[in-house]
């Protein structure tokens, strides 16, 4: 399969506190790869650098094909209309609501009319399990997980075939958080996206990531799938899949 | 038009598509098909999808109305186009009928003048809450010292400033036009009554007002407003923090000192002003525009500029708090809170200037 992104060599830093040291992995087509650690080790940070929302780092990132090092305003447009990003809050404007919110990235990049956008975000709005009425609430009248599902719709707007999902199922119940796992789940087979998640929480790793990386002390300590991450020898790893086990 | 072509033959229209489909070019598509008669080729079209490699939902959206409307035969499409289709009609099926109600006029009228009566009554909610409830219980164990003196600062010391250099300006504008008129008429010496009573009783509480309205009355609103969106003041309250006498009374209390304050710094600066043009002007030394101002302007000219303000304080500060109180959950009503706070305060305080105006006329003060 081929890879979707490659990252080669990443060094991260912050004035002068380094975050990630010579980190390399990749993400191939169609498969949902999660990024893990430590809090503070920089996992929400590598997710940003792979969205282009933070340009703080030396090394050969390579996205949907693009490299990062040579990126034109034309070309970083370009993809940013190609994928999807799913913010811990959500991050939806609260000034418009659940319609006009799916709605805007569908009105400034094409030229539809107004019929077929409005079909196009029922049918969003239908797929990440929203109800119709629910279209016309505000941000601050959904719950978590609605918030969380309308973002996603909005992060889907625009056909995305690469989706960013950072700590999707945070500050959700239990029940949401599985039923949202379900949902990525579908929504991946359906229409054949490829998603990067971070994550902390263990049953979502288990059910729906296929590969992820492990950072801890600016280094990736593990890459590959769940079956191997329990041989590793690392004070984290240890302890948090440990964890999965008394589950 | 690339990626589609057309043929028509045996009295079928077949058309072609090649590459892919998705939201980016699916308007060159709509506009392409838009121009063919489908019409009269009902249950006789086919879409060849032979070298289409894959479609959008967005695009199935729109190719499964045209299979719908038009009875379209589908050759050849591919797994993911398949899968594509059949998701978006399975959802295409379900009745997407749910509207919110339109309002009609009735209703419209209704509901504006019940915005208007619920704004009033929060208003009067607003002021009972804090004289009724708050101040009447203030004493010295919950009066908050230090964000009193905070606020002090922030509003007063780091305002000297502005304050200064706007009247300072002001003075010498006024002056200025009426060096000009007073030289005409010989009347040289007036400029000092004039400038005297027109800065003491008038400019300086005005512009004070003006700039702390501004400066002051715009940051309480949004301050309050971001808290309030951010639930930092339910997080206070929770804690057993009264926001209102952590935050609210003494802002009110900080701007009811300061005002006064920064008004006689504005008075000072204002007549300093017209002081240095009537010296430039015409010709009158400071020596003398100060004895001319002993003689000709009462104490009572200064002493109903300083007392203008408390009561533009208070306005002011009631005002921004209630803006601020009243932002609702979204971004964009901050910056709305904010505008009608200044707005709003600026408007009050001239208001009660007339009110002012007419009342120490009629009293003859």
């Amino acid at each position: 399969m081929q890879d979707i992104i490659k990252v080669e060599n990443l060094t991260t830093f912050f004035d002068e506190k380094i975050i990630h040291n010579k980190i390399s992995f990749n993400v191939k087509k169609n498969e949902i790869f999660g990024i893990l650690g430590p809090s503070g080790c920089g996992k929400t940070t590598l997710l940003r650098e792979l969205c282009l929302l933070e340009k703080n780092f030396n090394g050969d990132v390579n996205v949907l094909g693009y490299d990062f090092n040579r990126l034109s305003q034309k070309d970083e447009q370009k993809l940013k209309e190609s994928w999807g990003v799913l913010f811990q809050f959500g991050a939806l404007f609260s000034s418009l609501n659940v319609y006009e919110n799916i709605q805007k990235p569908l009105l400034e990049y094409t030229k539809l009319d107004k019929k077929l956008i409005d079909d196009i975000i029922r049918f969003k709005i239908d797929i990440v399990g929203l109800k119709q009425s629910d279209a016309y609430l505000y941000p601050s009248e959904l719950s978590g997980g609605m918030k969380k599902k309308a973002a996603l719709a909005r992060a889907l707007a625009l056909d995305a075939k690469l989706l960013f999902l950072d700590e999707p199922t945070s500050g959700l119940d239990p029940i949401s958080a599985r039923e949202f796992d379900a949902l990525i789940l579908k929504l991946r087979d359906l229409l054949d996206l490829s998603i990067v998640m971070v994550s902390h929480d263990l049953r979502s790793i288990y059910d729906t990531i296929d590969r992820f990386i492990v950072l801890d002390d600016k280094k990736i300590v593990y890459d590959g799938d769940i079956k191997g991450v329990k041989e590793v020898k690392n004070s984290f790893i240890n302890t948090f899949f440990s964890l999965g086990d008394s589950v | 038009m690339q990626n589609v072509r057309v043929e028509t033959k045996d009295g079928f229209l077949t058309l072609t598509f090649t590459g892919e489909i998705s939201i980016h070019n699916l308007q060159s598509i709509i506009d392409f098909t838009k121009k063919l008669d489908f019409e009269s080729y009902t249950g006789k079209t086919i879409f060849d999808f032979k070298d289409l490699t894959s479609v959008d939902t967005a695009s199935a959206i729109y190719i499964n109305k045209l299979l719908k409307k038009y009875d379209i035969k589908l050759k050849a499409p591919n797994k993911q186009i398949v899968k594509m289709l059949e998701l978006t009609k399975e959802n295409s099926d379900k009745s997407f009928e749910y509207k919110p109600d339109k309002l009609d006029f009735l209703q419209k009228t209704g509901l504006y003048t019940y915005k208007k009566f619920a704004f009033v009554i929060s208003v009067l909610n607003f002021l009972g809450e804090l004289f009724v409830r708050k101040v009447k219980l203030l004493n010295i164990k919950n009066f908050r010292t230090k964000e009193l003196l905070y606020e002090i600062n922030q509003t007063g010391l780091k305002a000297l400033g502005i304050i200064a250099l706007t009247s300072f300006l002001v003075g010498i504008v006024i002056a200025y036009q009426a060096a000009v008129q007073l030289k005409i008429y010989g009347a040289n010496i007036f400029i000092v009554d004039m400038i005297g009573i027109s800065v003491l009783r008038e400019m300086a509480p005005m512009i004070t007002a003006i700039v702390i309205a501004g400066r002051s009355g715009s940051s309480f609103t949004a301050e309050i407003g971001a808290m309030k969106i951010t639930d930092e003041l339910d997080a206070m309250r929770s804690m057993g923090f009264d926001p209102y006498y952590f935050m609210i009374i003494p802002k009110i209390l900080a701007l009811i000192i300061v005002l006064p304050i920064l008004i006689f710094i504005a008075d000072m600066f204002g007549i300093l002003g017209g002081a240095i043009i009537s010296k430039t002007e015409l010709d009158l030394s400071f020596m003398f525009f100060i004895d001319r101002f002993n003689e000709v302007i009462a104490f009572k000219h200064f002493f109903i500029g300083i007392f203008k303000g408390p009561f533009f304080a208070f306005l002011i500060a009631v005002i921004a708090i209630y803006r601020g109180l009243n932002v609702k959950d979204d971004t964009q009503s901050i910056g709305k809170n904010t505008t009608k706070s200044v707005v709003e305060s600026i408007f009050a305080v001239i208001v009660c200037d007339a009110l002012f105006s007419v009342v120490f006329t009629n009293l003859g003060i």
